[in-house]
């Protein structure tokens, strides 16, 4: 299982990359930290022309808190890193959490950040992440740089919004409300697989009501999916026991995910509600206590 | 005979290489001017060969050939069968490249042969094949309807039927006062062994010789089934065992690789090394297990068990290879298992399908026979309201009754005879281990979200299969003394344990033996290492040749000394008069060596302090135990959580405790794995979607528990001088069992009827589903 | 597409300037051009972990790194664990504790190993199953690896 042939390049630094990108376009792959592409390139299940990697590009390299409590990571981060960071601990509690769900540590610390983004594998938690967080991407060309909502960035399976001439560049996840309650969980065959069926859940309460409710699952159709109608649902009313099996009744109902060799859709379903409700509960937990503080 | 080494838990001598990357595995060989090869796999289960085009990836630089079956065509005759030839099923056998048509996804179509592996799988992606796609046959019963044939010319998919009939079950089944009758499937799965196949064919064409490094488990017989192929002489046939990365009864028979690279190498008149990667791996190495059957059992109203019939089915895949009918044979052969059933009749099919071929995996056909007795056993057990263990202990053959004759099971062979055991004994050891008199109590409790079951498992297993297998022991100067055995070491640890062997044998310290194994030159005949037979087969010849060496110092020191040799003995390499005990010794070995050669004047014998010894042996000697495990299921995500698991096994007489401990945890591991995880899965048009690791899953070190293995040397058998039995296959031949029966005892309250394995996420749930739809 | 790029890189303290293909992996580098044949080949995507070696201070997979990838890199394999003619403490653990069988997967692990006590010097059970969930063994079950992993800590550590 060894790679087809391919053109080579190691920019230097992000212009030249971006160069590079709009040059070979659609023949080219981008080699961030390599454990999504290269086995895909080992098995010939992908065969670019060129791939480019990017792993010079050094001012990709950062976890940088704004001003206004935006945190910015460079897609080149690598997990590893995010994972050590004293001040991520800290600060996000939800993305120290899941980091480590994320495969093994020997892929981790290779891994990046705006490359599990970018491979978009529907299994996988950092792209159900940043549709939980609402997060924003930065993404260039060496023609323009936009942005694109993570809500508009995950299109079908590892399908984004990235143009073939653009490059992921940073990732910016809102300031964390200290507010939030917080829980991710995920059903795999073994530690450290893709998630069967996975959840993120974000929630706010007030006075014990149902401020504000995020609920996104994964590993159950062809991109993160968030449940709106349950989110809904939620919102506004009290957080107990009732309104927590309500929800997960309509996530269950609601969800039309995939059957594979390693799940059916039914079960898929079943268990995306027993996820959603033991992830609200624990997350309505976490708020409570965030409220008292 | 002192006993210093044989049963005391040494730490393996070959260790050191393995630890400091000094290894040699067959792709660590390298030779000057090494061309390597890959193979081009068809990409369909069954089709007609229109044409192969190599034009395109002839013309690839750095491509040296293509060959396709008109290169071998002169040479190629089918694959033989080497062992349970079932009537019929010789019909079936697979030529090493594709003739006109293609049975399974993965069978060899054309080897490329080039200066690098990268550049010889460019030349795969550039051969041309045209097929014509046939409807494929994926399930047995469809393959029993014959609509779609794998082999036309022999008008059927039925390949070999036969059956066991032992005792009146006619009259079993009248006089019972109970019957329960249940359908089991086994699912497809294999070793997986971490190395993957490979092979370094070399070839002299001055002297005609050919040397081949990789070849392991049975080197002697592939050997003798090349020279055939080749028709090159056995002499000239150089087969070297390098350091095995594990084998599992998978890696070792002869497929069509160990035809077609020394052919490449001999064609090209350049060494030929060819590294099969894990995708080839899952869909060309032998698949196994794969069983559906049909049991009925039948018992007095108070659990005495009184016959047992079965139709089962072996799904074969599209040819069959060299071990024949062995996995449905051999799953019908013990079916019975440890216990005292009067009646016994199986109908035994082997069915051919469009899938990879069938062959041996670690107790083949006995993990599935368990499975489906040790499942009737506890339904059994649960409607007549019987706990499962009395219900063992109560059928589960009686050490007075040994030796117990079950009967012939094959035709053509000899009854199959239990020789010593206490299964009783396994069974309490096992069950008091795990504090079963507590722990039943918790039998389907729900605590904290999680319903918790306990299951048994009761096994038998052949070990030490014959009819013979060689050593030699050999004494030279400098303290060294050399040990060469038939068998093929895979990881098992035979340095260490033919050494132990050798040396309280001959009387000398283990640091002066090194073990040779595996080499076609060593020894002019070999048995190979499979059937756990190692210790029995290959550690009897070793005690067999020492003995004769020891014999043969102790003449030639008393023909030197003018001494008798019934006066001598020699412990710890030095020869001292017999009984005195306190005294210096007389001679050291290294003394009688110069009295042994061939210019010496006191040796009445022949030159040389060394033997060849043969041990031989028809019968098998059976190896038992317990497995106990405990599980907690998570009913809402099908999630089955190992929490204890307890192994017992008598071997009889164990050489090395710590190797055997290795050995069960491993065993225990593996059958874990396998039952929980691993699983072969064919798309309806034949396609395999499990070709990789991220689909076919092995279990990791967050899947396996606390393993508790209990040892046990209550029964040695009686069979051979060392009084030992085999313990390699049966640490992992009970899992399946053992698991299954504490799930269904975990889910009973839902009606949970636990006929099918893998033990998946999704199939529990699926279960549980289908109970509360009913409700 | 067979152009050749020009790489530095130091492996068990010793630099090698080498010419590679792009496409060739860390892997394949380390057992061909280097002949450095401890580190083995499994699977070649990444799931088994017997390719696992250090590099700059981590573990990583060989198999899925491009060996054009590690220009300037420092590397350890298991060739680099021992001092000559003495075992590391890791090592003779695993001889010790029958940690290995056929001894495939063993580098892997001894890197992995090696790498998780830099940085956890004294571990947990749990800590250790955690941390070599990334590689696979068909043989021992793990149980005897682990085991031989806490055995080799406070060794390591008092060194």
């Amino acid at each position: 299982m060894k790679p087809a042939p391919f053109e080579y390049f190691a920019p230097q630094n992000l212009p030249e990359a971006l160069e590079l990108l709009a040059q070979y376009g659609e023949e080219a792959k981008v080699l961030a930290g390599g454990q999504s592409l290269m086995p895909l390139m080992n098995l010939r299940l992908a065969r670019p022309k060129v791939v480019i990697d990017i792993g010079r590009l050094s001012e990709l390299q950062y976890i940088a808190p704004l001003s206004n409590g935006d945190l910015a990571v460079g897609a080149f981060t690598r997990q590893r890193t995010v994972e050590r960071s004293d001040m991520v601990q800290r600060e996000h509690p939800l993305l120290a959490a899941t980091i480590p769900l994320i495969s093994h540590a020997q892929i981790r610390n290779r891994g990046t950040i705006g490359g599990s983004i970018a491979h978009a594998d529907p299994a996988a938690e950092l792209p159900a992440l940043s549709v939980a967080f609402e997060a924003e991407f930065t993404v260039r060309s060496s023609r323009n740089q936009r942005v694109i909502r993570s809500q508009d960035f995950f299109l079908g399976y590892m399908t984004t919004a990235l143009q073939p001439s653009e490059l992921l560049t940073e990732i910016r996840i809102p300031a964390w409300d200290p507010r939030w309650g917080w829980a991710v969980d995920e059903v795999s065959r073994r530690e450290g697989d893709f998630a069967l069926v996975g959840v993120i859940v974000l929630l706010r309460l007030d006075n014990d009501v149902c401020e504000k409710a995020r609920i996104v699952l994964f590993g159950v159709g062809a991109a993160p999916v968030r449940m709106r109608k349950a989110e809904e649902m939620l919102s506004g009313g009290r957080a107990d026991g009732k309104a927590i099996a309500e929800a997960a009744r309509i996530v269950s109902e609601d969800l039309e995910p995939d059957s594979d060799l390693h799940a059916s859709a039914e079960y898929r379903k079943e268990v995306a509600g027993t996820l959603a409700r033991r992830s609200l509960v624990e997350a309505i937990s976490r708020a409570r206590e965030a409220t008292k503080r | 005979m002192t006993e210093t080494y044989i049963g005391a838990p040494i730490r393996r001598r070959e260790d050191v290489r393995f630890l400091t990357g000094r290894a040699k595995f067959v792709d660590d060989v390298k030779v000057p001017q090494m061309l390597h090869a890959a193979i081009l796999r068809s990409s369909h289960a069954h089709a007609r060969i229109k044409s192969i085009k190599t034009t395109n990836a002839l013309a690839i630089p750095g491509v040296v050939d293509v060959i396709t079956f008109e290169d071998i065509a002169h040479l190629a005759k089918p694959i033989p069968i080497r062992a349970y030839a079932l009537p019929g099923l010789e019909r079936y056998l697979q030529y090493p490249l594709a003739r006109e048509k293609v049975r399974y996804v993965g069978e060899p179509i054309a080897v490329a042969v080039a200066e690098t592996r990268y550049v010889a799988e460019d030349a795969l992606d550039a051969i041309d094949v045209t097929y014509e796609v046939l409807p494929a046959v994926v399930s047995v019963h469809e393959a029993l309807r014959d609509e779609v044939l794998v082999h036309e010319e022999n008008g059927t998919n039925l390949a070999a039927r036969y059956s066991i009939s032992i005792g009146d079950i006619e009259m079993a089944f009248r006089q019972a006062d109970y019957t329960r009758r249940e359908e089991f499937k086994v699912h497809r799965h294999t070793g997986n062994p971490l190395e993957t196949r490979g092979l370094l064919a070399s070839y002299d064409s001055g002297r005609g010789e050919l040397t081949v490094w990789g070849p392991t488990k049975v080197p002697h017989i592939n050997r003798a089934f090349l020279s055939s192929f080749l028709s090159l002489p056995e002499q000239k046939i150089h087969f070297i065992e390098p350091d095995v990365g594990g084998g599992f009864g998978v890696r070792g028979e002869f497929y069509p690789e160990d035809f077609l690279i020394p052919f490449a190498a001999i064609k090209l008149g350049l060494p030929v090394k060819w590294i099969e990667d894990r995708r080839e791996h899952l869909m060309a190495a032998n698949h196994s297990r794969d069983v559906w059957c049909e049991a009925e059992i039948a018992a007095r109203r108070d659990g005495t068990l009184l016959g047992l019939r079965a139709k089962l089915y072996g799904d074969m895949g599209g040819y069959i290879r060299t071990h024949g009918g062995i996995v449905p044979a051999s799953a019908a052969g013990l079916l019975p298992g440890p216990y005292r059933i009067p009646a016994f009749e199986c109908a035994v099919h082997c069915i051919m399908t469009n899938k990879t071929g069938l062959g041996t995996l670690r107790a083949p056909g006995r993990y599935e026979s368990c499975f489906i007795r040790e499942r009737l056993l506890d339904m059994v057990a649960a409607d007549l309201n019987i706990d499962p263990a009395e219900l063992r202990l109560k059928n589960l053959i009686q050490p007075t009754e040994m030796p117990y004759v079950l009967g012939v099971t094959r035709r053509g062979e000899s009854p199959t005879v239990f020789d010593s055991g206490d299964y009783p004994m396994a069974l309490k050891r096992a069950l008091e281990k795990i504090g079963y008199g507590e722990l039943r109590q918790r039998q389907g409790r729900y605590e904290e979200g999680k319903y918790h079951g306990i299951g048994i498992g009761c096994y038998v297993k052949n070990t030490g299969r014959g009819p013979f297998e060689c050593a030699r022991v050999e004494v030279r100067s400098g303290n060294s003394i050399a040990v060469y055995i038939g068998l093929a070491s895979l990881g098992q640890g035979h340095e260490t344990t033919m050494a132990q062997i050798c040396a309280d044998t001959l009387g000398v310290p283990i640091e002066q033996i090194t073990v040779f194994h595996g080499n076609t030159d060593f020894l002019p005949f070999g048995g190979g290492t499979n059937a756990s037979r190692g210790t029995v087969m290959g550690g009897n010849a070793v005690y067999l040749a020492a003995q004769e060496v020891k014999c043969k110092v102790l003449t030639i020191a008393g023909s030197y000394l003018g001494m008798a040799p019934s006066d001598l003995e020699l412990r710890d390499g030095q020869v001292h008069g017999k009984g005195a005990e306190t005294e210096k010794p007389l001679l050291s070995l290294e003394d009688v060596v110069p009295l042994a050669a061939p210019t010496s004047r006191v040796n009445p014998l022949e030159p040389g302090l060394d033997a060849t010894a043969y041990f031989k042996s028809d019968n098998l000697t059976y190896t038992y135990g317990t497995h106990v495990a405990h599980v907690a299921v998570d009913p809402e995500t099908g999630k089955v959580e190992v929490l204890r698991y307890v192994a017992v096994e008598d071997v009889g007489r164990c050489v090395n405790p710590l190797l055997l401990h290795g050995q069960i945890v491993g065993g225990v591991a593996q059958g874990i794995g396998a039952t929980l995880l691993e699983d072969l899965v064919y798309s309806e048009n034949g396609q395999l979607l499990t070709t990789t690791f991220m689909d076919y899953l092995l279990p990791t070190s967050t899947v396996v528990p606390p393993i508790e293995a209990i040892i046990l040397e209550e029964a040695p058998s009686t069979l051979n001088p060392l009084g030992v039995k085999g313990g390699g296959e049966e640490t992992s031949l009970a899992t399946g069992a053992t698991l299954a029966n504490a799930v269904a005892n975990a889910l009973a309250s839902f009606g949970v009827n636990v006929t099918e394995l893998p033990l998946s996420h999704n199939r529990v749930r699926e279960w549980i589903r289908r109970q509360q739809d009913k409700d | 597409m067979s152009r050749k790029h020009n790489i530095i890189v130091t492996v068990n303290g010793k630099t090698y300037e080498r010419s590679v293909e792009a496409r060739m992996t860390l892997a394949d580098f380390l057992r061909d051009e280097l002949a450095l044949t401890g580190t083995h080949v499994g699977c070649e995507h990444g799931v088994c972990g017997a390719c696992t070696i250090m590099m700059n201070g981590e573990a990583i997979r060989s198999c899925l790194t491009l060996a054009v990838q590690t220009d300037g890199s420092r590397l350890m394999t298991v060739e680099g664990i021992a001092r000559p003619e003495e075992l590391h403490p890791l090592q003779t653990a695993f001889q010790e504790r029958h940690a290995l069988q056929c001894g495939f997967c063993t580098p892997g692990f001894l890197m992995t190993a090696y790498v998780f006590l830099k940085e956890t010097p004294a571990p947990t059970e749990a800590q250790v199953r955690e941390a070599i969930s990334g590689n696979i063994c068909r043989c021992t079950g793990y149980l005897p690896i682990i085991q031989a992993i806490l055995e080799a800590a406070p060794i390591m550590r008092s060194a």
